[in-house]
């Protein structure tokens, strides 16, 4: 089964260069600011985008997501106006790949084999769930691979040589490695561990290996490009979002060009980087 | 019907499932250090050096064992209402005196043996969350013993509201790092600590101070906490000649009651009571998981909780910081399921009655915590026969609550 993302990362090879990948938060700071700001990043440069689902108790955040998610759900945000918007987001645009992000209770309460249906109906190729190791495979990956949706797994720097089979195994769509340990919005990595780390990570697969986690700016942005599949930013255009917003925290006219003119800057950085996507297969 | 198991004491299986609840729902960066916490405590629980350790520090450190009290002014008291309304019962009550222990509660019985895992690890720096402050100040005390850096994360809230607890941990040598972030109370400082461990993955043990958690930490604290229950069945053959009619204890995460209730559970004959914390009223805001929630994933487990349509956890209340807790231990949901505990819940208007009571009649200021407990014995108690035995896991000391208390008495006399 072929999804968007195995897509985009062909055509990537192709063009010989590494994928960027964008994180914002879903309702973000209101569902129809965050829509309009997903609709802006295709074109600004983003080639795949991750949508955070809201969480009151996001475990693995720095406080720029954890406010990104009280936002959201002070406006209302849910699983299901998610889903929505992804479906919105779809009449315009087939072929960017997204990935929703988050944690599991909302999808377990929503009921996983609905939620599944429901993802796929609307669009969404890929999944990223913090709080599910290869440990509980079954209560999510599994179904999600059944369902034809990518099940993406984290890697971290813990993750050694003998634990790497088990993350990978039932791992699709890409890798995504955590280039430190710690919460997001944490300090950059080092572009030379992150090279080694990467390298490591791809003797055990054939998948794209994406990096994450403490890129700010388009020069690091760049590093990370040259020595992964993907580089991928969240904080930094959270931060920007969050910078645009009135004294009540309302979005404003503002808003949704400062997030995609940071994303645009930040493509750039990712299209300056030589080498590109190295993954054969 | 459900099949019973055959032993409600063999969990959990080696996934860390105790039925369908437990598991080990954390972030990848956190499964090496979950897996190699399995391995040093399945190691130390074997090994006769360890068991050692334990005994002698729990002899001559803590203070254990902990007496089992027959409270006699107490069991007068339910014996007269009881008779006043034509009733001939009211149960013999015992308190479990788990409050006498050094620092004043039954959380240090598994900060030692946390604590002496860890060193066998090789950690260096300890890190706690803490609710009521009782979990914060026996990881500051340990620390202090075994020279250990302790950061303990605390809600800003319950910062204000345990004030003498913040002073002795601070005192103690630790760090107390208020969390202002969700509803600043004891689950956004768990989510801290968890943040911490996350970052600080090299050096750092975290140290959880109830039967929740990742799987090996709810089975691992039950063992610490265990010794309640052990010892329990012991004083009463000495003093009675057989096993108590009933257990009692209140529930925030539930390792007291667990640790009381363990030895107990495949004794068929022993009724079991957990208390949990009804806040404001069950209709409004509370913190009663089981008796309010339905089974979602928080906090490295599947457990009950509170939360909305959507699966976003709400804020729990209770005037008890240490009960202010949307959850509950994973094993407390399967044995409510199972139906082998009956799980019960008390006001804050009931334990601020019940803390004055066991005060008046017996000398002993309870925990608002513990004072849960006591007000679902004022009423079990009378409607049973004189010759039960009834066993109350006074789990903590109100010290900590004198002011707070004071309070809000002082505030209803003006």
């Amino acid at each position: 089964m072929t999804t968007r993302i195995d897509t985009r990362f062909a055509e990537l090879r192709k063009q010989e260069r590494s994928a960027f990948v964008t994180f914002l938060m879903a309702g973000d700071p209101d569902p129809v600011t965050s829509l309009a700001i997903i609709k802006a990043l295709p074109k600004a440069g983003a080639d795949i985008i991750e949508i955070g689902m809201p969480f009151t108790d996001p475990m693995a955040d720095g406080p720029v997501i954890q406010a990104a998610g009280r936002r959201a759900l002070n406006a209302g945000m849910t699983l299901t106006k998610t889903l929505r918007m992804i479906r919105d987001f779809r009449k315009d645009d087939d072929s960017t790949p997204i990935v929703l992000m988050g944690y599991y209770n909302p999808i377990y309460i929503y009921g996983v084999e609905t939620f599944l249906d429901d993802a796929k109906a609307a669009g969404i190729d890929g999944l990223i769930v913090v709080d599910l190791p290869p440990e509980e495979d079954s209560e999510l990956c599994i179904p999600a691979m059944k369902a034809g949706l990518n099940f993406i797994r984290l890697a971290t720097p813990t993750t050694d040589d003998k634990r790497l089979p088990a993350v990978l195994a039932n791992t699709s769509g890409f890798v995504y490695y955590v280039s430190i340990t710690g919460i997001t919005g944490s300090a950059a990595a080092n572009s030379a561990a992150v090279g080694e780390a990467v390298g490591r990570i791809k003797r055990h697969t054939s998948l794209p290996v994406c990096v994450g986690f403490g890129i700010r700016t388009p020069d690091a942005a760049r590093g990370i490009a040259e020595r992964s599949d993907g580089a991928v930013v969240g904080s930094a255009l959270v931060d920007v979002l969050s910078g645009s917003l009135d004294a009540d925290g309302k979005a404003t006219a503002e808003t949704v060009n400062m997030v995609a003119d940071l994303a645009a800057s930040l493509a750039e950085g990712v299209r300056s980087a030589k080498g590109g996507v190295k993954t054969s297969g | 019907m459900n099949s019973l198991p055959n032993s409600f004491r063999s969990g959990p299986d080696e996934r860390g499932h105790f039925g369908m609840f437990g598991g080990r729902f954390v972030a990848e960066t956190l499964m090496p250090l979950v897996l190699d916490l399995e391995k040093a405590y399945a190691d130390a629980r074997v090994d006769p050096a360890f068991q050692r350790d334990m005994a002698r520090y729990r002899k001559d450190y803590i203070g254990r064992p902990s007496p089992l009290y027959f409270a006699e002014r107490l069991t007068e008291h339910l014996r007269a209402i009881a008779a006043a309304s034509g009733r001939a019962g009211g149960a013999k009550i015992y308190l479990k005196r788990e409050e006498l222990n050094h620092t004043g509660s039954h959380k240090v019985n598994n900060v030692l043996g946390q604590i002496l895992v860890a060193r066998r690890m090789g950690k260096k720096r300890i890190i706690a969350e803490t609710g009521a402050g009782q979990h914060g100040v026996a990881t500051a005390t340990l620390c202090a013993r075994f020279g250990l850096d302790c950061v303990v994360y605390m809600g800003a809230v319950d910062v204000a509201r345990q004030e003498p607890n913040v002073i002795r941990m601070e005192m103690l040598g630790a760090k107390v790092v208020p969390v202002q972030s969700g509803t600043r109370t004891l689950k956004d400082a768990l989510n801290e600590a968890l943040r911490d461990w996350v970052t600080n993955v090299h050096d750092t043990f975290y140290c959880i101070g109830t039967v929740a958690g990742p799987h090996p930490y709810p089975m691992m604290v039950r063992d610490f906490q265990a010794i309640i229950g052990d010892e329990t069945r012991q004083q009463m053959q000495e003093a009675e000649g057989r096993l108590p009619d009933s257990l009692i204890a209140c529930i925030g995460g539930g390792s007291n009651a667990m640790g009381l209730f363990h030895p107990f559970l495949d004794e068929s004959s022993v009724e079991i009571f957990g208390v949990e914390a009804a806040g404001h009223g069950l209709d409004k805001l509370h913190a009663a998981s089981l008796t309010g929630g339905r089974p979602g994933v928080l906090h490295g487990n599947r457990t009950y909780l509170l939360m909305d349509d959507d699966g976003q956890i709400q804020d729990a209340h209770s005037i008890s910081a240490g009960l202010d807790y949307p959850g509950i231990g994973p094993e407390h949901s399967w044995l409510h399921e199972t139906g082998r505990v009956t799980y019960l819940s008390a006001t804050d208007e009931e334990a601020l009655a019940a803390f004055q009571l066991l005060t008046r009649l017996e000398g002993i200021i309870p925990a608002l915590e513990s004072a849960h407990a006591i007000a679902r014995v004022i009423e079990l108690a009378p409607e049973r026969p004189k010759d039960h035995l009834m066993v109350v896991n006074l789990s903590g000391r109100g010290d900590k609550d004198v002011p707070q208390v004071g309070d809000i008495l002082k505030g209803r006399k003006t």
